[in-house]
Formats: structure tokens, C-alpha cells, sequence
């Protein structure tokens, strides 16, 4: 059988928008015209992902379909079309390791290999105290900073097996990593220091 | 206009024309799973590639629209590569299951690849296997064999109207299916069995039953609604295996309503196969010299006046005919085809016709519904009405109950004065029909049937005048009738002569015992407990309402098992043909009768169908002019009464049982259930 399955959690859980979410959606379909709210589904559905605790269940679903007054099987499309929406339960954090070409050159192997091997768990498999779930994933389009992981809605670039391990043991620590870069280079500038236009002055950081 | 080269010869079309139609119409055929004339363009099976000069690349042809001085080659080995290629593609993931499959004979894929194919694979890694769908009674789901062309979702997001299919995930694992695999509720949802270019949505009730090539064809008219839509009966010996739609632009295009290709198993049940007399209150069965005795033994010295013949909703019209000249040679004038009681005026032939006809529906721009669904009522032509309402610049009203009519329709209220008030221009709707250029109003039986139907019907006739619907070359005034029997009835005259009674009348003299005998053909919709005492005949097919009440059954053929002519809701005659013989003693309807009268000593001058028809010709234009339109010259009906103010009820209650067949059906009782919350959403598992 077809190796994915698209079901979204099932759950007798009625969902509803907190009232601040509620806003937030509205805020999102008020940029539209009249008419053509269901324009609003992908920001709706992250916002459920995000007030559920990171996937969609299926009242959700039905939730904004009524919400934007669309047919549930359009809101299901767009749910299971996009990997950023998770239609199954994950961990606390969701560490998405990329493995595309040019991260994988600079040693994403090794990074998986290191997750797992911290975490006790394999790809797309979450630990058992339900806060880490661990993913291999397509370019994320940080190659510059090559090898990298997403983590929730931050970067961690440049990693090597250590710091990958660092960071996430201070997240389970309920401490927070330094998003970006991990090796201490500004951004995605040359690693080594600046390559050209060194005999010019540059300005102080 | 932009000129293009299509393998050297030259042609002009129209702007906006595709490089695929432009082939078309050159009769080069362009091979494609995902194009289909009558949906919007997806462009994503890649079939029909073809080489364009000074492009990088061979181009979708179904999606590319043409332009000035184009070159286009679709013989040369680039194309014949990208068709093997895009061929090898598609069938990487194709089961090889054709021996099993019900589609094998019919395939788009299967005759594609052996026309564009390669002929073998390079392919030796594992298929995709992917789990079945339930998407309800009538269609199959063989997941594994979906090539994602997307034609059935957009059959039912465009045309049916319904929302339900979608496609969920991506790329390969990209998978059809309704919203948590419920089951679908559009009355067309048939056709995406016969839209699927494999063999993954295939006919349920059907399934494992027979193989294209087994079938006999016989091109025949559809009698489950008023609209005669355009059917392909397949049978095999003696059995109906499946209808299928057949093109036809003015009425149903080519689509078919569930109704109309799933009830043909109810011609296989509660059938009556012999004639049965009634003896010590019991129903006996007889030969056919028993039954016509019975029945000269009591018309004998029966005044005509006591004599009265009710016309049911599936008769064809050459019956019709003789039943009403064997009525006139008794005497009798009390004969009706209206057996639902509808307020028509037989005299004016425009007060009873779909006078915009259907194919005219796109021309309108404003539309008024009164005591009308013509979605329960006429879905294909429900689906013409959204065709339009699409197009845009088209604004609809409703007055009568509420309901999802597929396209934006304001809800007016159900109110039946309205009617007047638009009339009088004091309602805004009026300025909308006023302004539009094309204006129409259909009035359904909802309205027609009721106890005012006689004051309804002149009120709607004025609002038609006073609306601008009556135009030069335009008439904007429609009936939307719900039996196939209906407007070949009146056509034909079988309505009450001088003096004579109607339905209601004949009911009430059953009763009062002023109706001594009452002749039914194939009429089930009528009170039969309103009867009385009188003897009733029943001709039919089915062993329905009419024949349980009947004191003589003269068994008839269904509309499968006799040629005969329908009058569609336009006033377009045409033809159904014999698929199948009537089972056992049955026969066809107009020769019962001609052979009833003949023991009557009334002997009808008919010997063949041909006579039948030239009289028929003779009676009425229509006739005279098969599948064409003979319209009709207008005048305001005179009617009477007052309106009433209570509202409008439904006319078809349950669109799944309307009549006989459609009652005798497993399938309709299913769908029937389901639409009705009586049965559980998902099969158990043991059939199909």
C-alpha cells in the first residue's frame, strides 16, 4: 500500500478558535474580498496546527471548512498537499533534519545519525515522553549554512554532530538555543573571515 | 482569427481554441486521458504532447491555446517518443489486471497504450498499491488503477455542482476520495463512472456482470424523468445489463441522471410476466382470451359514461393513442393523462411545453423557479441551468421550498402570491426580469398540481407578459414536467372530452360509484384506496400500486421492450427502441390494445406501428417531426380561482423512487435509504 497515510487525527474533541485565534483568522480573511475567503485557508489551518499543539485533527478540519464556508474534502487537499501541516500528533518539538543534496555533501548523515542516536528514536518516530519527534526533510533552503535542522519555527545551521546533540538537550533542558548559525560565523558570511574586499575599511560590527 | 499548420495543412479557427481542438478539427486524433470537451482544462496527464516549431519542447496540446502561425507536427518521432514515454509512465503504476478488470474492452488506457505504447516496460522496481475508497452504492473504487487525470473531481465540482471528490496528499501518493471516505450525494454521480479513463471508478451494480463485448446496443430513449435524455441500453439475451447516456446537445448532453442508469435492475423485478384475473378476491393467473373475456363480460352494457381510462407517467405515445381511440368507441370521454392532477391546459400547447427548451437555458440571463426542484425534479437539466449560472451574468430566484439547487438561486420565499406581486411589478424582482435580456420562468409541478394549479397557471402566464419573458423569437415560459408520459399525453389529446371527467373527477366517481370501470394504464401515482367498487384494468410492467388494486392485469413492456415515441419536456418526439422482449406473456402495449378492441368488437384500424404512427402524425406536428422542436404560438390560459396562500410542497418527495422501475430497484431502495439517513454510511463489506 501507498506509503502515506493522509487521514487527519481522528478525535471527538470538538474544535473551536480561542477567541484570540478567532481574531487572528479574521484579521487573515479580511484580506481578501468578499466572496473569496476561502483565500484565508492555509493561514487558518496553521493556526489551528499551532493552538491543537502542533498537527491538525479532524474537527479542525470541518472547523474551518465551516469557518470559511468551503467544502471539507477542499480543506483536506490543502492540509494533506503542504508537509508543514502534520495531520498525526507529534512531539513537543519537531526536528526536521534536511538531508538534500547540498547538506547531505556537508554531513547531514551524520547529523541524523546523531539525533537518533541522542534522542533513542528513528526517523519519523517520537521519543516516548512525547517531546521530540524526528524527521528527515527536503531542502529548506538554508544550503549556504549547510548541514542544517528546523526546529519548530527557528533554523539551526551549521551544525555538526555535537552541537545538533547540544541543541537538543537544551531544549530539553526548557532552555532556548540561539537559533541560526551554530559554528560562530556571523550569518552565512565566509567562515574563515572575510575572502574579498579586505583591504577596504569595514565598518565596526 | 489565428491561422496555424497542422502537419501541412493549413486551418483557421476561432481565438481561443486549443491546439487539441484545432487538431480535432482537422480529424487528427490526439491522444489524452485528462481533456475532456465538457470540463475545464487540467493539462496533467501529458498524453497529448505534440511538437510546435521553435519550441524547446514538445507542448500539452489539450492546454495550449493557439496562435498566429503556428506550426504544429503531431506524426514525427519526437511526438512518438513523448507518447512512449508519457504511455511508460502512466502504466509504471498501473496494475495488469485488465483480464479482471470491468473496464477491459472500454479502456481509454488500454486502447491508448496499445495504440501509443511501447509495448513493454523498463520498469522492474515494486507498484504503488493504494487502499480502496467507499464513495457510496453506485460507484466502485479500484484505487490502484488511478492514473490522476482528475476528470471526476472536476465532473463533480463543476458540473454536478457537489463539491464532494477531492484529491488528498501529493505526487504519486496523490489519492481520490470523498471527505472521510462518505458516500456522494449528487444525482449525477454516475457519470464519473463512465468520465474515468481506467478502470477505477467503474459501476457498482454492475460489477463482474458482463463484458463490453457481449452486449447488444440499442440506442433508445430515457422515460425516468421528462427530460428524455439520450440512453445506450446494453443487454445480453434477455436481460438489461446497463444504460449508458448517449450524446445529444439540445437535451441531455452527455450526461444521465442516476435514476436512469441505475434502476434498470428494477426491470428484472416484481415484473408482470402473465395476465392474472381477479376470482373470490384474489388475483389468479390467466390466459390473455381469460382476461379479455373478463373484460367484455363486464363492459358488457356498461354506458360510457361509467367507463373512464387513466394514462400513467412511463407510456409511450402510440399506446396512448389507441387506448384513447378505444375509450372514444366506447363512449367514453372521461380519459386523463395527468394522473398527478395537474391544472394543464390541454388547449394551449405553449402553456404546457419548456418553451426556452433546454439547449436554451444558456441563452437566458435571468431565471424565475416557481414550485420547482429541478435538481430532484430534472437533475441533467439542473445541470444545465448551473452550466449557465457559471457562464455568469445570471441571476436566479426561487419561490417554493427551500433547497441547494447547485447554483446561486435567491430564495424569494414560498409564498404563491409573490407571483402576483412580481407580476405587478411590486416585488424587485420584476426589475430583474425586466432588465434582462432573456428572461425565463419554470413552473413546476409543485405549483401545478395543487387544488389552484387552474389560478396558478394564468397567474404565472401573466407574469411571463409582464416580465418581457414573451419576446420575438423568445418565450421564456416553462413547465417543468416530472413524467416522461406527460407532454406525449397531451399532445396526443388524452385529456377529458366534452363532458368528460378528469383524474380527480374519475377518482371521485370510482367512489360515488358513478364509475363503473376504470382502464389504468401503467397509472401507479393515484390514490388507488379512492377506487371504490368500480373494475378496474390494469396494463402495465410493474407489479405495483396500480396492479394490487386491479381486477384485471394485462401485462405490458417496460420501456426497454417496445419501441415507442416520448414527447420530452420541450415537445420533442423521439423514439425508444427494443432492447430486450417483454418476459413471459407480456407484450408490447399498443398491440394489447389494438388486440383488446378487436375482442370488443371495436376493432382499431391499426396492424402495424407504422399505421400507429402516421396517425399520430396526423394528431399532432410533433410526431411528424422526430427529435425535432415544432414550438408553439403563445396565449395566456383562461383558468379560474383564486390563489391560495399556503405554500409549496415538494413535488418529487423522493427523487430515487418515482416510479415502478425506480421502486422495484435494489439499487434506488438503497440510495434511497442513504439519502434518507436510514442506512449506515459505509457497505458492510458483503456486496461489492
Amino acid at each position: 500500500m501507498s506509503g502515506h497515510d493522509y487521514t487527519p487525527t481522528l478525535s471527538n474533541a470538538p474544535f473551536a478558535f480561542t477567541a484570540e485565534n478567532e481574531a487572528l483568522a479574521q484579521k487573515h480573511v479580511a484580506k481578501y474580498p468578499p466572496g473569496r475567503q476561502q483565500s484565508a485557508v492555509m493561514p487558518l489551518l496553521d493556526i489551528a496546527q499551532r493552538q491543537i499543539g502542533g498537527w491538525l485533527t479532524e474537527p479542525a478540519i470541518r472547523y474551518i471548512a465551516g469557518f470559511l464556508g468551503m467544502p471539507e474534502i477542499r480543506v483536506w487537499e490543502v492540509a494533506s498537499f503542504y508537509t508543514m501541516y502534520n495531520l498525526q500528533p507529534i512531539g513537543r518539538h519537531h526536528v526536521q533534519v534536511c538531508t538534500t543534496t547540498p547538506c547531505w555533501l556537508r554531513g547531514s548523515g551524520d547529523i541524523v545519525q546523531a539525533c537518533e542516536k541522542h534522542l533513542g528514536i528513528k526517523v519519523g518516530e517520537t521519543t516516548a515522553d512525547g517531546m521530540f519527534t524526528l524527521k528527515e526533510v527536503e531542502c529548506l533552503g538554508a544550503c549556504v549554512n549547510a548541514p542544517m535542522m528546523q526546529i519548530g519555527d527557528e533554523y539551526y545551521e551549521d551544525l555538526t554532530p555535537e552541537t545538533a546533540v547540544k541543541v537538543l538537550k537544551q531544549l530539553a533542558a526548557g532552555e532556548t538555543p540561539k537559533p541560526g548559525t551554530q559554528s560562530g560565523r556571523h550569518t552565512s558570511e565566509p567562515a574563515g573571515g572575510a575572502t574579498t574586499l579586505t583591504s577596504i575599511n569595514r565598518p565596526a560590527e | 482569427m489565428p491561422k496555424l499548420t497542422i502537419d501541412g495543412k493549413e486551418i483557421t479557427v476561432e481565438p481561443g481554441t486549443t491546439v487539441l481542438q484545432a487538431c480535432e478539427q482537422l480529424g487528427i486524433e490526439i491522444p489524452r486521458f485528462c481533456y475532456h470537451e465538457r470540463l475545464s482544462i487540467a493539462g496533467n496527464c501529458r498524453m497529448c504532447l505534440v511538437e510546435q516549431e521553435k519550441a524547446p519542447k514538445p507542448i500539452a496540446s489539450c492546454a495550449m491555446p493557439v496562435m498566429d502561425n503556428m506550426v504544429i507536427h503531431t506524426d514525427t518521432p519526437l511526438v512518438k517518443k513523448a507518447c512512449e514515454g508519457v504511455m511508460e509512465f502512466l502504466l509504471i503504476n498501473h496494475p495488469l489486471d485488465c483480464p479482471i478488470c470491468d473496464q477491459g474492452g472500454e479502456c481509454d488506457l488500454q486502447d491508448q497504450a496499445m495504440g501509443y505504447g511501447r509495448g513493454s516496460s523498463r520498469f522492474h522496481e515494486n507498484k504503488r498499491a493504494v487502499k480502496d475508497k467507499y464513495i457510496g452504492p453506485l460507484v466502485k473504487t479500484i484505487m490502484t488503477r488511478c492514473i490522476h487525470c482528475t476528470r471526476c473531481i472536476r465532473f463533480s465540482t463543476e458540473v454536478a455542482g457537489v463539491e464532494e471528490l477531492g484529491a488528498v496528499g501529493r505526487g504519486e501518493d496523490m489519492q481520490i476520495t470523498t471527505y472521510l471516505e462518505k458516500a456522494m450525494t449528487s444525482e449525477m454521480q454516475g457519470n464519473v463512472i463512465d468520465l474515468c479513463p481506467v478502470g477505477a471508478l467503474t459501476s457498482k451494480p454492475y460489477a463482474f456482470s458482463a463484458r463490453p463485448w457481449e452486449l447488444r446496443k440499442t440506442e433508445s430513449v430515457d422515460v425516468m424523468d421528462a427530460l428524455g435524455s439520450n440512453v445506450r441500453i446494453d443487454a445480453r439475451g434477455t436481460e438489461v445489463m446497463r444504460v449508458l447516456p448517449r450524446t445529444n446537445d439540445d437535451v441531455n448532453e452527455e450526461w444521465i441522471s442516476d435514476k436512469t442508469r441505475f434502476a434498470c435492475d428494477g426491470l428484472k423485478r416484481q415484473r408482470l410476466d402473465t395476465p392474472y384475473v381477479r376470482r373470490d378476491g384474489k388475483l389468479k393467473p390467466a390466459s390473455w382470451a381469460e382476461a379479455f373475456d373478463a373484460i367484455a363480460a363486464r363492459l358488457n352494457g356498461v354506458a360510457g359514461a361509467k367507463i373512464a381510462a387513466i394514462a400513467g407517467d412511463l407510456c409511450d405515445a402510440e399506446s396512448m393513442l389507441l387506448l384513447k381511440e378505444l375509450m372514444a368507441s366506447l363512449g367514453s370521454a372521461n380519459i386523463d393523462c395527468r394522473q398527478d392532477g395537474a391544472r394543464l391546459d390541454p388547449k394551449n400547447r405553449a402553456g404546457w411545453l419548456f418553451n426556452s427548451t433546454i439547449a436554451g437555458i444558456e441563452q437566458a440571463d435571468a431565471l424565475l423557479l416557481v414550485g420547482c426542484n429541478p435538481r430532484k425534479e430534472a437533475a441533467v437539466l439542473n445541470a444545465r441551468i448551473r452550466k449557465r449560472y457559471l457562464a455568469g451574468g445570471f441571476k436566479a430566484a426561487s419561490i417554493g421550498p427551500k433547497a441547494d439547487l447547485t447554483f446561486a438561486c435567491e430564495d424569494l420565499g414560498n409564498d404563491p402570491k409573490l407571483i402576483e406581486q412580481i407580476a405587478a411589478g411590486a416585488h424587485p424582482f420584476a426589475e430583474i426580469l425586466k432588465a434582462a435580456k432573456r428572461p425565463m420562468v419554470i413552473v413546476g409541478m409543485a405549483a401545478l398540481a395543487r387544488a389552484d394549479g387552474a389560478a396558478l397557471l394564468p397567474a404565472v402566464q401573466k407574469l411571463a407578459e409582464a416580465c418581457n419573458l414573451i419576446q420575438e423569437g423568445w418565450n421564456g415560459f416553462n413547465v417543468l414536467h416530472n413524467a416522461a408520459a406527460r407532454v406525449g399525453g397531451l399532445e396526443i389529446g388524452f385529456v377529458p372530452g366534452e363532458g368528460g371527467r378528469d383524474v380527480a373527477g374519475i377518482l371521485d366517481g370510482a367512489a360515488k360509484g358513478q364509475i363503473e370501470v376504470v382502464y389504468l394504464l401503467g397509472a401507479d401515482e393515484i390514490d388507488t384506496n379512492r377506487l371504490g367498487k368500480a373494475f378496474v384494468i390494469y396494463q402495465g410492467h410493474h407489479g405495483d400500486r396500480g396492479a394490487h388494486r386491479a381486477d384485471v392485469i394485462l401485462p405490458g413492456a417496460a420501456y426497454t421492450e417496445k419501441d415507442g415515441t416520448y414527447v420530452n419536456l420541450e415537445g420533442r418526439a423521439q423514439r425508444g427502441r427494443r432492447a430486450v422482449l417483454p418476459p413471459g406473456d407480456a407484450r408490447e402495449d399498443w398491440t394489447i390494445l389494438r388486440a383488446l378492441s378487436e375482442r370488443l368488437g371495436k376493432t382499431l384500424p391499426y396492424n402495424t406501428i407504422g399505421a400507429v404512427r402516421e396517425k399520430l402524425a396526423a394528431v399532432a406536428p410533433c410526431f411528424a417531426r422526430v427529435d425535432r422542436l415544432v414550438s408553439a404560438s403563445w396565449a395566456v390560459s383562461a383558468g379560474g380561482g383564486a390563489i391560495e396562500a399556503a405554500p409549496f410542497q415538494p413535488a418529487v418527495a423522493d427523487f430515487y423512487l418515482t416510479n415502478p422501475v425506480a421502486r422495484a430497484s435494489r439499487t434506488m431502495a438503497e440510495c434511497s435509504a442513504l439519502a434518507a439517513g436510514r442506512m449506515p454510511e459505509k457497505g458492510t463489506g458483503t456486496h461489492g
